[in-house]
């Protein structure tokens, strides 16, 4: 869902082809997950369909004929609703983390384990940010902070998980 | 008299099944870990698990009921007062929370104040002060007394004290315990980035995952043992 928006929004500073869309979103917001050309070329399609965008005339570049697009004042309305709107707060409570270990427990296999192994793996990962965050540039560094502090927080129910795995294993037990 | 690390290879700081107890309530069971030279090494766990007392094991400040701890090769835990307080004057950096300058003092004072004790001319000790000042970006500072600097401030001089000396070892209890996150990433950051640049090997205790992020590896205490979190075994 945030593709199309953060299309829009990238054509609310000014219009532009489907290549420097492409390359000023994996620019600050793809981070390991280049956005493909298709789909930068289906969205456009889409949002030009919806009346969000306008697609210019065909003009001859470097390489085939491209199209310049614009954002529509109906676009520029959903990105500014968009933006207006708070992210909704989920607890994020049916994870991947909080399923393995139920179901490890339930199971009668080695919960403990799982969540030390995933506790190391959220570390190297950390330690991997961190290293972005020494080297890299403000851009970089921000979007670092922000998957550590998710990381920090999933290791915070990690810890508190462990504290309280036998009462869990009691009460999936019993159930 | 100085008491060095002879220059062997293998572990740097060794415990060897360590056995502390306050009391009859035991806070390290078994306790073993190894560290490298140049090694930056977090230690996690839970409040009361034992964490800060592994780190006044290793650094001689506490002596074990049981087990053994090795620095350099030689071992640490049988050494009488003054030769374990000689160890930690020359060879042995500290970094807590806080309470370790004095506040009346200023910054460059509490810098020099380790060389002093340790017999180094007063023109030179405040030289090197001033240089590791500047090299924490608190060359502004020198002359404020530390009562008046802010917890990073603080913290700051507290790492330039801890590196002045050179020494092998630098050991941190929950340095950044007291700052926000900003302020706590700076001081790490500068911790670590100079321990490197002069190969000290440190050992911080924290609870914080972000301080431990900065180091090399992470070992956790749970219940006075030291796990490590790669294998999900006891560490033996």
């Amino acid at each position: 869902m945030t593709v199309p928006l953060t299309l829009l929004g990238l054509l609310d500073r000014e219009p532009s082809y489907g290549y420097d869309l492409k390359r000023d979103y994996d620019t600050y917001f793809g981070k390991g997950k280049p956005l493909p050309f298709g789909q930068v070329y289906s969205t456009l399609g889409r949002l030009a369909r919806d009346g969000k965008v306008a697609a210019g005339p065909s003009e001859p570049g470097d390489g085939p004929d491209r199209k310049r697009y614009a954002i529509t004042p109906l676009g520029r309305q959903e990105v500014e609703a968009w933006l207006a709107e708070p992210a909704a707060a989920e607890p994020f409570l049916q994870t991947v983390l909080f399923t393995k270990v139920v179901l490890a427990l339930m199971l009668g296999h080695d919960a403990q384990r799982f969540l030390d192994v995933q506790r190391a793996t959220h570390m190297r990962r950390m330690r991997e940010l961190s290293e972005i965050k020494r080297d890299g540039a403000l851009v970089d560094a921000l979007l670092a902070d922000h998957a550590l502090f998710h990381l920090e927080a999933d290791l915070r129910w990690i810890d508190v998980t462990t504290a309280r795995l036998g009462a869990l294993a009691e009460t999936v037990r019993r159930a | 008299m100085t008491i060095d690390a002879l220059p062997l290879p293998g572990p740097l700081l060794e415990a060897r099944s360590v056995e502390r107890s306050y009391g009859r309530t035991p806070a390290l069971r078994e306790a073993s870990l190894s560290v490298t030279s140049g090694e930056v090494l977090a230690i996690m766990g839970p409040s009361g698990s034992g964490k800060s007392t592994l780190l006044h094991c290793l650094a001689g400040i506490f002596t074990p009921d049981a087990g053994e701890v090795w620095f350099g090769g030689r071992r640490l835990d049988t050494l009488g007062d003054a030769r374990r307080s000689e160890l930690r004057r020359t060879a042995f950096g500290f970094v807590f929370q806080f309470g370790q300058l004095v506040p009346e003092l200023t910054a460059a004072d509490n810098v020099a104040l380790p060389l002093l004790l340790g017999r180094t001319g007063r023109r030179q000790a405040y030289q090197r002060a001033r240089d590791w000042l500047r090299r924490l970006e608190l060359e502004d500072l020198a002359g404020r007394r530390t009562g008046e600097l802010s917890g990073g401030q603080t913290q700051r001089v507290a790492v330039a004290r801890a590196l002045v000396t050179r020494p092998k070892v630098i050991f941190a209890d929950e340095p950044t315990g007291a700052l926000d996150s900003l302020t706590g990433e700076k001081v790490m950051e500068l911790l670590v980035g100079l321990a490197r640049q002069e190969g000290t090997t440190v050992i911080v205790v924290t609870h914080d995952a972000r301080v431990a992020a900065c180091a090399d590896r992470e070992v956790m205490v749970r219940d006075g043992r030291v796990t490590d979190p790669y294998a999900g075994e006891v560490v033996r």
